[in-house]
């Protein structure tokens, strides 16, 4: 089909800080005991599409990623590994690929994207339009974090920033308007010619960029070439061809009673009624659009329009969500062997959770469902374990509670531990009644005996 | 044994028809006949008895006559001119072969008596053959083919051969469509020394071939049962006209075997020449069938119409996201045309001259980069290619007639290929094939529309359109650069209300323009002084099948006497007869029409899929009975719908060929 897909791995994430390592780059963070990557990979070999570019910031990360994927796609997948520098942005590393790319569109997905939205939907609708770019915009899980309560305060607090603010014409189709998360102020600046040529616009608070794009390959060479100073692609490459899509057209606007909108510095924005997301979002004065002032215009978009730049809207029933925070990594953790199960590739046993043979079972211990237990490990006696995923050939002691976590490979945890909704990462050694709420534990820690935290982060330093 | 001969007769419609052509063929014939197989005297005989069942040869002989006017015996004729005279041939040959020099030197061709000559010395060899060159071509024709066939060696090299090539080009007068290939080139440069210049004839296809030398053997057997007789009846046959002839019935085997021969040609031809049969979707097994094979999924709506069950209909919104999530396992549909497919199935493009121009843009790349696989023929490989295209094209959306004829066109170019060309001579002819067609045919045909339409335009004039066809936007728009004064009346009609875009160009344009809807028509209608109006199709009755309403405005305007001009490219003629809108045309989307632009609030039929005794009907076009129709605006001119079916005839070969 013309296509070719450029996986970006990242290198290791900030914002994971605990969780991610020098050891454990993040497109190496297990998800329910698989690396995120998989997940991409697999939701693109599904889509047949097997010849793939990954990457990786950082050459270190970029041998690890590079020897996971080769022992574990051997004869799947047709992967090149790229090792870009750290920091360079999605941008860069786009740019850094950029004479690799020769088909026509390129289709860029970021690897901490575990979803089931087939790529070729977004393809098909780039080609279709004819677009410089198409986004893959999926709905903000709304509600789904009611259970993680104790981490909520946090999520609260970083949860605005990841959102956008999305116009889109009235038939969902194209992007009129993107404002990245960082620059969500109080109020909202929007380009009246492009109002104009829209001749309606709808304002939508409630998608999220899945950073799935489908870029057109000249379109996207020529933007990273002519702005070296380009950092990211959803917050540089993505708003700049939206903004410059009319530019074309900004001459010859002129003054029709379409726009009823006072276009000034920052102009207060008049909101569509839309009583779906109208009660979801309180955000700035709600009117309505003249419905009558704006019914010309169904041929918005006049032929002089330089690019179109569109949008694939993922219906409500498809799971998508980026691994980009811890709460995330805990809620794509506990939805990849709950609700998503399908995404895991595993079958589940008659109580809804999987434990793998391998693994042994103290007298009166409980695996709850939408658990799972990894290879080889060992649980003791009066165990609980509820909503959790547990790693391979980790040694579990007797009476240990573990609840709503993630317990990575290798670990060791003492008689009478008591975990909840936390993160214990590879070979980390729990000590005799420790009790976690809320924690993230770096990869090796050791907790001595009887401590006790909440919502902390536990790391050994870097040396 | 009559009954026999004449099913000879029917075996060799060629022959038929040259004696038809010639009345004093069949003496000559005889003579040939005798000539060849081994009996002077008798040919001379024949020449003198002309028409008597007596005078025909033995009949072995007859039978080598008949083939070699068939052209498909190997064994007769070969032999003959090798044994008389090895340098006769190859002189004729030489005259032969460099058609348009030779035939100049060759005073056989040139005239009767020049030929007589030029066979007098072949006839001290070969006397019969030198008879039929000199008074009828139509027999030399009947045994070039043979020759042709059987002995393609023997052609070239044979002395048969220049007496095949006198006999072609006379031939090329009278014979039927069989004649072969190098007959039908010949006869093109020799027809340009004739006198008379006959149409060309079709290339004999392998089959036809085939059939041919079924139908010798068959009368061979018979000549030898029926014996000298069967000259006489040759005689019969050229002087009858050929059809009645060809079905006489005869109870014999031998009957059968012609008529196959005769059939299976003819039928042959009909395939290439008719499309096949539009699938019935009432037809439940081959709707699973086809179902079976199809790439974008086909959810039959449910509630259907019963007087339109025979016609596709699925549940419009779930075959584009299903298209959509498989885009990547597409793998032997081109990314062009996948591209196009989807556009349709979105209903991005709509319109009979964008879908047809957007289809061959995506034929072009296609071809651009087809490379034809190792052991398979270009031609064929192409020809399959293309198939799978349209037929998912199909399955996005039914295919309009102006796509069906762009199709035609196109596969016949690739068929029409040479054979000699490198893949990417041919690939860059069929290239400029279709730019060329789109330019004449669409674009520069639009503009001559145009032209023409315009000096029906004058000051005053109310002009009233319906629906928004680009070939009237293009119309009024010129008319309005000329200065021209005058209103146009814009009549739209739901669900698509594609009048409003055009109203928006129109008004834009600085023309004053009315806009209603077609419950208004009655009312608009009688200020209105033309009426101009798109047509999707055009068929050979002249009907015209156009966007559904089209034919209730021609009728109101009809009524009110307003004269109503149709604009439609010729490309868009079909030869198709078409009385009502049934049993062909396309279902559109059901809740287009039960959900009304902007009124949530009207929103009575949701659930309609759930109630039983509801359905609704959604069609796209209609068909407009010529009646009502005052002229026709198209390419070649202003003309009444009743001389559709003329141009259909007369520029069909055309528009195959361009």
């Amino acid at each position: 089909m013309d296509f070719q897909v450029v996986v970006l791995a990242g290198g290791t994430s900030k914002n994971l800080v605990p969780l991610v390592s020098k050891d454990v780059p993040k497109a190496l963070l297990p998800v329910a005991n698989r690396p995120v990557l998989s997940y991409v990979l697999e939701l693109l070999e599904s889509s047949n599409l097997k010849d793939l570019i990954v990457v990786v910031e950082g050459q270190e990360n970029a041998v690890r990623v590079g020897g996971w994927i080769s022992s574990a796609y051997v004869d799947r997948l047709h992967v090149e590994v790229a090792a870009v520098p750290e920091d360079v942005g999605t941008a860069g590393a786009l740019r850094s690929v950029a004479h690799y790319l020769t088909a026509s569109d390129v289709l860029v997905v970021s690897g901490d994207l575990v979803s089931d939205v087939p790529p070729g939907a977004v393809a098909a609708t780039h080609r279709r339009h004819n677009a410089a770019v198409t986004a893959l915009l999926c709905s903000v899980p709304v509600g789904g974090h009611s259970e993680t309560s104790g981490s909520g305060g946090k999520d609260k607090a970083k949860k605005p920033a990841r959102h956008n603010i999305i116009g889109l014409d009235p038939a969902k189709q194209f992007l009129l308007h993107v404002t990245t998360g960082a620059d969500v102020h109080k109020d909202l600046r929007i380009s009246k010619t492009i109002q104009h040529a829209s001749g309606q616009m709808e304002i939508r608070s409630d998608l999220m960029d899945a950073h799935l794009y489908a870029f057109n390959r000249t379109a996207l060479l020529d933007i990273l070439d002519q702005n070296p100073t380009f950092h990211s692609i959803n917050q540089d490459v993505v708003p700049h061809l939206v903004k410059s899509q009319l530019l074309s057209l900004k001459s010859e606007v002129q003054a029709n009673g379409a726009s009823q909108m006072e276009e000034g510095l920052n102009e207060r924005v008049t909101f569509q009624t839309d009583p779906l997301w109208y009660t979801q979002r309180q955000m700035g004065p709600i009117s309505t659009f003249d419905d009558l002032a704006t019914g010309f215009s169904h041929d918005f978009f006049p032929v002089r329009r330089a690019h179109k730049c569109c949008a694939y809207i993922a219906s409500k029933n498809k799971y998508c969500v980026r691994l980009n925070s811890i709460q995330d990594f805990c809620d794509v953790n506990r939805d990849v062997i709950g609700d998503a199960s399908h995404l895991s590739g595993y079958s589940f046993s008659a109580q809804n959770n999987i434990i793998h043979p391998s693994a042994e079972l103290g007298n009166k211990t409980t695996v709850g469902p939408n658990c799972m237990l990894g290879e080889g490990s060992q649980l003791g006696d009066k165990c609980s374990v509820k909503r959790s995923v547990i790693g391979s050939h980790c040694r579990i002691g007797s009476n240990v509670k573990v609840v709503n976590s993630v317990v990575m490979n290798h670990v060791t945890i003492e008689d009478g531990c008591s975990i909840q909704g936390s993160v214990i990462c590879s070979n980390v050694h729990l000590q005799e009644r420790v009790v976690l709420k809320d924690c993230q534990v770096g990869a090796g820690y050791v907790i001595t005996s009887g401590n006790e935290y909440k919502s902390e982060s536990l790391a050994r330093k870097e040396k | 044994m009559d009954a026999r001969r004449s099913s000879r007769a029917v075996s060799d419609p060629k022959v038929r028809q040259v004696g038809f052509v010639t009345p004093n063929d069949p003496p000559e014939r005889t003579q040939s006949v005798p000539a060849v197989g081994s009996s002077p005297p008798v040919s001379d005989h024949s020449p003198a008895g002309t028409l008597s069942p007596v005078m025909i040869p033995p009949p072995r002989h007859a039978s080598e006559n008949l083939s070699s006017s068939l052209g498909l015996l190997p064994g007769h004729p070969i032999p003959v001119p090798s044994a008389r005279r090895p340098i006769a041939e190859t002189m004729t040959l030489g005259s032969y072969n460099p058609s348009d020099p030779v035939l100049g030197t060759s005073p056989i061709l040139s005239s009767p008596s020049s030929k007589n000559g030029g066979d007098g010395e072949f006839s001290e060899d070969l006397p019969s053959p030198g008879w039929a060159r000199g008074n009828f071509g139509k027999v030399t024709a009947s045994s070039f083919p043979s020759a042709g066939v059987d002995i393609a060696a023997a052609m070239k090299a044979a002395g048969i051969t220049p007496v095949a090539s006198n006999l072609t080009t006379v031939s090329v007068v009278n014979m039927p469509p069989g004649v072969s290939e190098k007959t039908g080139a010949l006869a093109n440069v020799q027809n340009d020394h004739a006198a008379a210049s006959k149409p060309l004839k079709e290339r004999t296809s392998k089959a036809e071939r085939r059939a041919l030398q079924e139908a010798q053997r068959a009368q061979k057997a018979a000549a030898k049962e029926s014996g000298t007789s069967a000259s006489g009846n040759k005689q019969q046959k050229a002087g009858k006209p050929p059809p009645p002839k060809k079905e006489g019935a005869l109870g014999s085997s031998i009957v059968a075997s012609d008529k196959k021969v005769t059939d299976r040609p003819s039928e042959k031809e009909r395939k290439k020449d008719v499309p096949p049969p539009r699938m019935q979707f009432d037809d439940l097994q081959r709707v699973e069938k086809s179902k079976r094979r199809a790439v974008v999924k086909q959810t039959e709506a449910r509630n259907r119409v019963e007087l339109f069950r025979h016609l596709p209909q699925y549940v419009h919104g779930t075959q584009l996201p299903e298209l959509e999530s498989k885009f990547f396992q597409l793998d032997q549909i081109h990314p062009a045309v996948c591209k196009v497919g989807l556009q349709y199935l979105a209903g991005d493009i709509c319109g009979g001259n964008s879908r047809c121009i957007a289809m061959l843009h995506a034929f072009q790349d296609a071809i651009r980069d087809y490379s034809t696989p190792a052991e398979k023929a270009l031609i064929r490989d192409l020809t399959a290619k293309i198939s799978s295209y349209v037929s998912f094209f199909i399955e996005c959306r039914p295919l309009s007639i102006s796509m069906g004829n762009a199709i035609r066109f196109l596969k016949n170019r690739i068929a029409k290929l040479p054979l000699t060309l490198s893949e990417s001579e041919a690939k860059s002819a069929l290239q400029s094939d279709i730019e060329r067609f789109i330019n004449q045919k669409i674009i520069l045909a639009d503009k001559v529309i145009v032209s023409h339409a315009v000096t029906k335009i004058s000051d005053g004039d109310v002009l009233l359109t319906y629906g928004s066809s680009s070939v009237v936007e293009m119309i009024f728009v010129h008319a309005h650069e000329l200065g021209k004064q005058f209103r146009v009346v814009l009549v739209d009609s739901r669900p698509k209300l594609e009048g409003q875009s055009l109203l928006r160009r129109l008004v834009a344009k600085g023309i004053s323009c009315t806009y209603t809807h077609i419950n208004a028509i009655s009312y608009v209608m009688h200020e209105v002084t033309r009426v101009f109006l798109g047509a999707a199709s055009v068929l050979s009755n002249g009907t015209v099948y156009s966007r559904v309403g089209t034919a209730c405005v021609a009728m109101v305007a009809h009524e009110f006497r307003v004269p109503v001009l149709i604009c439609c490219e010729a490309y868009k003629f079909h030869e198709r007869v078409q009385l009502d809108s049934i049993c062909s045309n396309e279902l559109g989307d059901p809740d287009a029409i039960s959900k009304v632009h902007g009124r949530r609030d009207l929103d009575h039929l949701s659930n309609w899929a759930e109630l039983e005794n509801l359905q609704l009907l959604n069609l796209v076009y209609d068909a407009t009975p010529s009646d009502y129709v005052s002229m026709i605006v198209t390419d070649y001119g202003m003309v009444p719908p009743t001389s559709v079916p003329v141009i259909v005839r007369e520029y069909r070969g055309e528009r195959l060929w361009i």
